[in-house]
C-alpha cells in the first residue's frame, strides 16, 4: 500500500506551486470494518442504497447546521483560499486546495439542492454522487486536518472544517468509515481513553511516574487517580501517560499542581482529553465522549475542570463542552444548571493547564531557575485547533499571548517564526484531524513542509533547537517528520516540559518530612472534610 | 405603449419577484437553520460588540480578503465599491419626481464605473491567468463576470460616449415601475442591453452564488461572539435530545464504571 514519494524540499521561501493534477489521488485510509462500525452506530459495510442514504444525510446536516448551509452557497470562487491549505502547498494537488476540496461535497450538493445544478449541473459545475466520486471524497477528506487556516482568509469565513466534518459524517452514515478514527472511538467511549488502557495500567503507570519523579528530584510529586473530593479533575490526552515528549509535560503539570499545593485527580473513567468525535464530524459522538467527563466530575465532586496540553482537545473543551454537557458557565437549562452548580465559578470552567500555570505565575506563586534550560533556544508552534478555535485567559488572543508567556517565564531564549506561519495564521503540523495513522504518512509529511519551511528558517538565523507544542496530535507528528526534514526529532517538547525544568521545587524541611504532610500541615485551616 | 416596453416593463416585474421571493426563501432558510457550536475563528471578538465591529470590517474593507491576496482584493473591493455608487447614483431614475438634496453629493462619483468595470476585468483575468482559479472555474464563474461586464460597459458607454440615451424618459420608465404608472423607455440598443442584463442578474441572484451577499451576515465563523465557557450555547435540536436522554444519563450514573475494571 504504502508508495513511495519524494519529500518536499523546503525553500528559502515559501513557494507556491503549481498544480499538479492527482498527485495524491489513491484510496485514502485503512477502511473501518465491522466490529469498529457497529459499536458507533454505523453501518458495518458500504450499504446497498448509499447514495440515496448520502444525499439525504446530506440534506439532514444541512438543515442541522447553518455552517453547512451557508458555506455551500456563498462560496464565489475568488481563490483566497487556494494557497492557503499546508496539503496543498506540500502535494501540488490541486483537490488540496480548500475550495477544490469543498467542491468534492458542494458539486453534489449543487446537483441535488439548488435549481440550477439540477437544470444546468454542467453550467455550474453540479456532479453526480458516484463511486468515483464517493472514493474522491474518501481520499481527499482525509487529507484536511480541520485545521482551519483556509477559514482565516476565507471572505465570508467559509471554514472547510465544517465541510470536511459533514462529509466524514455522510461516509460514515454510508458504512465507508476511517479505521484510525472509529476503532479509537470505540475504546474512548466505552473503556475511556483512546488506548483501551484500563485503571490498573493507568494507576500503575502513575505510580512508576511518581517513584521516578521523587528519585530524580527527591520530592514527593503526586500523580493521583480517583481522589474524590478533589478540587481540579484534570482531563489530559493518554498520550500524556506515556508517550515522549507528552509525559515530560505531564510530569511538568504535576509538579505546577505540587508547587501551589492545590488537590487534584484524574479520572479513570474520563481518562481521555483527545475527542475524535470531532474529526468524524459526529455530534452526538462526540457528546458521548465528552459526557464521560462530566460523570467524572460528577462522581468525584470536583469544583474545578483543567485540560492538559492538547490542541483538538482544548477546542472541544473550551467551544464545546458547555453546549454539549453543561462544562462550563452561564446555563439556563436544567441540565446545564446541575453540573455547574456544582463548579467554581470563580474560576473559568473549563480552565487550559497554561492558564493555570500563567496565573500561578502572574500571582508570583512559581519560582524558575530559567538557566535550567539556557542550553535551550526555543519557538512555538501554534497548534491549528488551539489558535483558531479557543482564546486562553478571557484576553483577545490570549491564546497566542499565554503559552508564549509561560514559555519566556521558564527560558531565556526565546523566538518565533515567521509571522504569517504562526498565530491564527499558523501551519498545522500536517498531522491534525484524524490524520495521525502510518496509512497517511504521504500527507503527513507532505503537508508537514511548510511547518518545517519556517522552523528551518529560524533554525539558520537564530540556531532554534526546541520547538515547542501545546498538543498531543502535534509532539507525535513532529517526532515523526521532524528527521524526515533533517531536524533532531528531540526537539520537539511540551511546554510544560520546560516548566519542569525549570521550576524550583520546595524541597521536604526534614528528611522524615514527607511532603504531602508539609503541604496538608498548610491546609488544614482551608480544606476540612474533602479528604476523606 | 410600445411592445418593447410593455416587454420590459413585464421583465422588470418577473425579475423583482424571483429576486425578492427567492431571497426571502434563501435568508428565511439560513435564519432557521441552527448553529449548534461555537465556531467563531481567530481573531475572535470576545464581545458583541466586536462582532459588529468584526463583520462591519468585513463587509467594507474586506478584512479577510486582504489578508489574503492583495490582487483579488483590490479588484474585488474596486468592483464592489464601484457598483455601490453606482447603484446610489440609478437612485435618481426610480426616485419619483426631484431628488432629496443628500443624492446630489453622490452626483461626482460617475467615474465609480470605471472602478467596476476595472475591478472586473481584473478578476476575470485572475480566473483566466492564474492556474489555481481556473482549475477551481465552473462556466458560471467567467459568465457571472460576463454579465456584470455588459451591464458595466453599457452603462459607462451611455454615460462617457456619445451614445447617450434620454434620461429623461429614463426616468419616467423608471419612477413609473415603482409607482406603476408605466411609461415607454428608450430604445437604444445599449440601454435595452443593459436593463436586460440587469433582470437577468436580479433573477439569478437567489439561485447563484451570489447568495454571498446574505450569506457573510449568516457566516457563523464570523458572527459568533467567542464566549462559550461563559454562557451555554445550544441548538433547540440538541436541548431536545439531551432532554429525552437526561433521565436514561441519571441512571447510569456510579454504575458503567465497572465495566472498565
Amino acid at each position: 500500500m504504502a508508495k513511495e514519494f519524494d519529500i518536499p524540499k523546503l525553500p528559502t521561501y515559501l513557494e507556491i506551486p503549481e498544480i499538479n493534477e492527482g498527485v495524491m489521488e489513491g484510496e485514502g485510509p485503512f477502511k473501518s470494518a465491522k466490529e469498529f462500525q457497529s459499536p458507533l452506530g454505523f453501518p458495518g459495510e458500504k450499504v446497498d442504497n448509499w447514495q440515496e442514504v448520502a444525499i439525504n444525510k446530506m440534506g439532514e446536516l444541512k438543515s442541522k447546521y447553518r455552517s453547512v448551509q451557508v458555506f455551500l452557497d456563498a462560496c464565489v470562487k475568488c481563490g483566497a483560499c487556494t494557497d492557503k491549505c499546508h496539503y496543498f502547498l506540500g502535494s501540488s494537488d490541486p483537490k488540496n486546495m480548500p475550495v477544490a476540496r469543498q467542491d468534492l461535497f458542494r458539486s453534489v450538493y449543487r446537483r441535488h439542492f439548488t435549481f440550477a445544478g439540477k437544470y444546468f449541473p454542467k453550467l455550474v459545475g453540479a456532479k453526480e454522487l458516484d463511486d468515483e466520486m464517493l472514493d474522491d471524497w474518501y481520499n481527499y477528506f482525509h487529507q484536511c486536518s480541520q485545521c482551519r487556516r483556509c477559514s482565516v482568509f476565507c471572505p465570508y469565513g467559509i471554514d472547510t472544517a465544517e465541510i470536511s466534518m459533514a462529509a466524514r459524517e455522510v461516509l460514515d452514515s454510508v458504512g465507508v468509515g476511517q479505521k484510525y478514527c472509529n476503532q479509537i472511538l470505540g475504546k474512548a467511549i466505552t473503556i475511556g481513553n483512546n488506548l483501551g488502557l484500563p485503571e490498573p495500567a493507568l494507576r500503575d503507570t502513575l505510580l512508576d511516574l511518581e517513584e521516578e519523579i521523587e528519585e530524580e528530584t527527591g520530592v514527593a510529586v503526586k500523580y493521583p487517580l480517583d481522589v474524590k473530593g478533589a478540587e481540579i479533575l484534570l482531563i489530559t490526552p493518554s498520550a500524556d501517560f506515556f508517550a515522549e515528549p507528552h509525559i515530560d509535560g505531564l510530569i511538568g503539570y504535576g509538579k505546577v499542581f505540587h508547587q501551589d499545593g492545590v488537590s487534584w485527580t484524574m479520572s479513570s473513567y474520563a481518562s481521555e482529553g483527545a475527542n475524535f468525535g470531532m474529526f468524524i464530524g459526529s455530534y452526538d459522538i462526540m457528546r458521548k465522549a465528552a459526557l464521560r467527563i462530566r460523570k467524572a466530575a460528577l462522581d468525584l465532586e470536583v469544583s474545578r475542570v483543567m485540560v492538559g496540553e492538547c490542541g483538538h482537545a482544548w477546542r472541544v473543551a473550551y467551544s464545546f463542552w458547555n453546549t454539549l454537557t453543561g462544562v462550563g458557565a452561564g446555563a439556563t437549562d436544567e441540565f446545564g444548571q446541575k453540573l455547574q452548580n456544582q463548579l467554581d465559578s470563580r474560576y473559568p470552567q473549563p480552565q487550559h493547564i497554561i492558564e493555570y500555570t500563567h496565573d500561578l505565575i502572574q500571582q508570583g506563586k512559581l519560582n524558575f531557575d530559567k538557566s535550567a534550560n539556557d542550553d535551550r533556544t526555543v519557538t512555538f508552534h501554534d497548534s491549528c485547533n488551539v489558535a483558531r478555535a479557543t482564546n486562553m485567559g478571557g484576553i483577545p488572543n490570549g491564546q497566542f499571548i499565554l503559552p508564549r508567556e509561560v514559555i519566556k517565564a521558564v527560558c531565556n531564549n526565546y523566538v518565533d517564526m515567521e509571522r504569517s506561519t504562526i498565530m491564527e495564521s499558523t501551519f498545522c503540523c500536517g498531522g491534525g484531524g484524524g490524520l495521525l495513522t502510518d496509512d497517511l504518512m504521504e500527507i503527513r509529511i507532505k503537508g508537514a513542509m511548510p511547518r518545517m519551511q519556517a522552523l528551518k528558517e529560524v533554525e539558520k538565523s537564530d540556531a532554534v533547537d526546541t520547538l515547542v507544542a501545546i498538543c498531543a496530535i502535534c509532539k507525535s507528528q513532529f517526532s515523526k517528520v521532524l528527521p524526515k526534514f533533517d531536524f533532531d526529532p528531540y526537539m520537539i517538547a511540551s511546554a510544560h516540559q520546560l516548566v519542569s525544568e525549570a521550576i524550583i521545587m520546595d524541597k521536604p524541611q526534614t528528611d522524615d518530612a514527607p511532603a504531602e504532610e508539609v503541604e496538608e500541615a498548610s491546609e488544614t485551616s482551608v480544606e476540612t472534610e474533602t479528604a476523606e | 405603449m410600445s411592445v418593447v416596453s410593455i416587454f420590459f416593463t413585464a421583465l422588470f416585474y418577473i425579475s423583482l419577484t424571483i429576486f425578492l421571493v427567492g431571497m426571502t426563501r434563501k435568508i428565511y432558510q439560513y435564519w432557521i437553520t441552527p448553529v449548534p457550536l461555537k465556531i467563531p475563528t481567530a481573531p475572535t471578538p470576545l464581545t458583541q460588540t466586536g462582532v459588529v465591529m468584526r463583520m462591519a470590517r468585513e463587509v467594507v474593507l474586506f478584512e479577510s480578503l486582504f489578508k489574503s491576496n492583495k490582487w483579488t482584493w483590490l479588484f474585488g473591493w474596486l468592483f464592489h465599491v464601484g457598483l455601490l455608487l453606482v447603484l446610489i447614483r440609478h437612485a435618481r431614475y426610480f426616485w419619483p419626481g426631484d431628488l432629496p438634496e443628500v443624492f446630489l453629493l453622490i452626483q461626482p462619483f460617475k467615474y465609480a464605473a470605471f472602478a467596476m468595470v476595472i475591478g472586473l476585468f481584473g478578476l476575470l483575468g485572475r480566473r483566466f491567468f492564474v492556474e489555481r482559479i481556473r482549475y477551481i472555474s465552473a462556466p458560471s464563474d467567467y459568465l457571472m463576470l460576463l454579465l456584470l461586464l455588459v451591464i458595466g460597459v453599457s452603462g459607462v458607454v451611455m454615460t462617457f460616449t456619445s451614445n447617450h440615451t434620454d434620461v429623461i424618459m429614463v426616468k419616467e420608465f423608471a419612477s413609473g415601475l415603482i409607482v406603476f404608472n408605466w411609461a415607454d423607455l428608450p430604445t437604444e440598443v445599449h440601454f435595452l442591453v443593459h436593463i436586460f442584463m440587469v433582470f437577468v442578474l436580479m433573477a439569478i441572484f437567489p439561485i447563484s452564488k451570489l447568495l454571498h451577499v446574505p450569506g457573510v451576515f449568516f457566516s457563523p465563523t464570523r458572527n459568533q461572539v467567542d464566549d462559550a465557557r461563559k454562557k451555554r450555547h445550544i441548538a433547540p435540536w440538541a436541548l431536545k435530545q439531551e432532554q429525552e436522554h437526561a433521565v436514561k444519563l441519571d441512571q447510569t450514573l456510579g454504575q458503567d464504571n465497572s465495566e472498565g475494571k
